[in-house]
């Protein structure tokens, strides 16, 4: 999504980082960002995100490009002068301070007045509801507690820009939906940037505005979360982000970017053509598990396979079921727990049914 | 939720298998305690009681111990009085124990050694009986000092099973003929080396923390392999013997040492610096040997800091050097502290570097104890200095403690 050149705040124009001088960690990254946006930075480890964010930061320099901030580069500037804030994985709360102390810190750094300090860090305090926490220790604080004051003295100096490294990875999942929930409440009612970076999918899908997909240095996909899901560029997006089946198949023709496909049973069906598919090729056909259909009366479908049952698991909000392809293959479906879930046996043939935008056809 | 109360068989069981564990720990602790006992609390134990316990003259002559109890101090004993001390001479001369005696009594009564081996040696040959009648007359015959009633206090000094004499020397005190406590004549010596060695050790100390804390942050920080490479250095005085580093020390800092000629062939100075047999050479030499115990704690308290934490700092808009103080440095305080402490503590007692390359003027503590315990042979004096180095050290923690807190330490 290219933005209009005055709405860019923070830009990454062409930066590369190599550490070793022979190979790229990242490459050419380019990417423009809005103020108030909340864009992640996801991808599976080393995957050059969270160099991203340390070259943002200043903790890491460049090898070549430019980054800048409201038109003026940052590239060269010290850490310290960058006026960024930060929340790292391992909160980096000072343990020989107070949670007082703590939020204080940039504030006496910036040569605030007692009083005014005081007044910010209830403030601030209040903002992440810890006011009773003052004289605390951080080592007194449970994992969520040390998060929100981690977010406060990130947010407590009022920097334009928050980068967030992994803040949630160390916390449990009810505790992690909890911060997700305040993690954009403070967004949404303090309207800073943020860069955030994760490899968890779920987190970037409920936060983001935009999510950068990255792989071996590379951004796969920047896009908002439901195009992400929805319209993956390429078969490792769609791969990384929810769930998937991958099924083999031969282009027939493409028209109107939509694929014919012969399987390698002999079946055919219609799906959405992926950029750079051409006809007479071999492909890859992506369709996620909860778009696929046990054939029943849902009425009206675009593609219909054949398959054998193998097994079958309750999760509990849902039943997976496994089946073969007769072509080879596996595929598996959710089907939402109710009373019409069939009780399958193995070798039991069945069939399943979806809709041909809800799968694409991705270059073998 | 209820509470479902033990019954009897079950506590029982619980109770054997607690009694159990506990036995198998102690099982594994058991022979090192063993060792321990024998060969570090026992000996230490005895060589400190020496400082102050010392029974030799009242086994060797109980009978006129005894006796000189009832005696006023003033004037002399009376004569049977002395007639017993006069056959217990007999005795030692005869089971050739008078030596031991003299030895004794001359460290109360300087110059009375003589006194009493050729005593010992006249007595010998009088009759016992003779003895019993006129002990008196036949000491006042063999030397006159026998009419001095100084010499008697003093076996009666001699005699006490507990002293605190030895403390009273290594404090550079003494006992004043009114049986107060005065300051010993003469210059001070174990008090003013005392001092010494705590400033040599406090100067060893910094100088390992200013050369070892950038060098652990370095270690901790830098990529593993060079890392690795670099730690094999500070451990390789681990694996060289102490004397070869010592010795080497030698040859670099004497007259027409490396360092010298160095400086002279650069044309720095023209005559030597008289370096070795220093001050300087037990510092220099020791801060070398000591430096691994500095670096080894503060690496592994460093190796725990994520760099988050500066990170950190740096975000909030904190310069790096006030980012330093205010952050890491605190937090690297328990390994420092342990570093200190031991290096401090290993210093206070060290012996010998400071008695290869220290000479006369780098001399320590320990080499003063080790010089009564080999030359002088006076262990009790050697227990008492070894006692009040203890002290001073215990002192100096239980201080630390007070004010930094021990439980900060960590070693690793």
């Amino acid at each position: 999504m290219p933005l209009d050149r005055s709405d860019v705040f923070l830009r990454f124009d062409n930066v590369k980082k190599s550490y070793d001088q022979k190979t790229l960690v990242v490459k050419d990254f380019s990417l423009d960002v809005a103020e108030g946006e909340f864009l992640t930075l996801l991808g599976p480890s080393g995957s050059g995100k969270s160099t991203v964010l340390m070259m943002l930061a200043g903790f890491e320099s460049v090898t070549s490009g430019d980054i800048s901030i409201s038109g003026k580069s940052i590239t060269r500037t010290a850490p310290y002068k960058r006026n960024i804030g930060m929340v790292f994985q391992n909160y980096a709360l000072f343990p020989h301070m107070t949670i007082a102390e703590n939020l204080a810190y940039p504030l006496q750094v910036r040569k605030m007045t007692r009083s005014d300090i005081q007044d910010r860090v209830g403030e601030y305090l209040n903002l992440v509801e810890l006011h009773g926490f003052r004289g605390r220790y951080p080592g007194q604080l449970s994992g969520g507690q040390r998060q929100r004051v981690a977010l406060a003295r990130a947010l407590i100096f009022e920097p334009s820009l928050i980068l967030m490294d992994e803040p949630l990875g160390a916390l449990d999942k009810k505790l992690r939906e909890q911060m997700q929930y305040e993690i954009t409440r403070l967004h949404e009612k303090l309207g800073f940037t943020v860069v955030y970076v994760t490899h968890d999918q779920t987190e970037a899908l409920s936060m983001s505005t935009r999510i950068a997909v990255f792989n071996d240095g590379v951004v796969q996909q920047c896009a908002p979360p439901a195009e992400l899901y929805e319209k993956p560029s390429n078969a490792f997006v769609a791969d990384f982000i929810g769930e998937n089946n991958f099924v083999n198949g031969h282009v027939d023709t493409i028209a109107d970017g939509m694929a014919k496909i012969t399987l390698p049973e002999g079946g055919t069906i219609t799906a959405v053509a992926a950029h750079g598919l051409a006809a007479n090729t071999r492909c890859r056909i992506s369709v996620r598990p909860e778009k696929l259909y046990m054939q029943d009366d849902r009425g009206a479908h675009d593609n219909q396979v054949s398959v054998r049952h193998v097994t079958h698991y309750y999760v509990g909000d849902f039943i997976r079921y496994y089946f073969k392809l007769q072509g080879g293959g596996d595929i598996n479906i959710k089907f939402l727990n109710d009373s019409a879930a069939p009780d399958l046996k193995e070798g039991d043939i069945a069939s399943l049914v979806w809709f041909a935008k809800d799968c694409i056809a991705f270059p073998a | 939720m209820t509470d479902i109360p033990l019954t009897a068989a079950d506590r029982r069981s619980a109770r054997s298998e607690l009694g159990r564990r506990r036995m198998t720990a102690f099982l594994f602790v058991a022979p090192l305690l063993l060792f321990l006992l024998f060969t570090f609390a026992a000996p230490i134990g005895t060589m400190l009681v020496r400082g102050f316990y010392h029974p030799t003259v009242s086994t060797l002559i109980p009978d006129s111990l005894k006796a000189l109890k009832a005696w006023d101090r003033t004037g002399l004993p009376p004569a049977e009085t002395q007639a017993i001390f006069a056959a217990d001479l007999k005795r030692l001369a005869d089971e050739r124990l008078s030596g031991k005696m003299a030895e004794e009594l001359n460290r109360v009564v300087p110059g009375s050694s003589s006194l009493v081996k050729s005593t010992a040696r006249k007595i010998a040959r009088a009759e016992d009986s003779e003895i019993a009648a006129s002990g008196a007359a036949l000491l006042a015959a063999a030397d006159e000092k026998w009419t001095d009633p100084e010499v008697w206090r003093g076996i009666i000094t001699s005699g006490n099973t507990f002293t605190a004499d030895y403390f009273l020397t290594a404090m550079d005190l003494e006992r004043s003929p009114a049986g107060g406590i005065m300051p010993r004549d003469g210059a001070r010596i174990y008090v003013d080396l005392f001092i010494k060695t705590l400033k040599m050790a406090l100067i060893i100390t910094i100088a390992t923390l200013i050369l070892g804390y950038p060098l652990a942050h370095y270690l901790a920080t830098a990529p593993a392999k060079t890392a690795n490479l670099l730690m094999v250095f500070v451990l390789l005085p681990f694996w060289t013997s102490l004397l070869v580093r010592t010795t080497a020390w030698i040859a670099l800092l004497q007259t027409n040492g490396v360092v010298n000629s160095f400086l002279m062939g650069a044309g720095i100075t023209r005559s030597p610096f008289e370096m070795l047999y220093t001050e300087f050479s037990t510092i220099v030499a020791m801060t070398h040997i000591l430096l691994p115990f500095m670096i080894l704690p503060l690496y592994s308290v460093m190796k725990g800091i994520d760099p988050s934490y500066m990170r950190a700092a740096l975000s909030m808009g904190a310069r790096p050097l006030p980012a330093f103080f205010r952050v890491y440095l605190p937090m690297t305080l328990p390994g420092l502290s342990a570093g200190a402490l031991l290096v401090f503590i290993i210093s206070v007692g060290y012996y010998i570097t400071p008695a290869l390359v220290g000479g006369t003027k780098g001399q320590m503590i320990s080499n003063i104890i080790a010089f009564h315990m080999q030359q002088s042979n006076n262990w009790e004096l050697a227990a008492a200095l070894g006692t009040m180095l203890l002290v001073v050290i215990l002192l100096l923690y239980w201080v630390y403690d007070r004010f930094v807190g021990a439980g900060n330490i960590k070693f690793g």
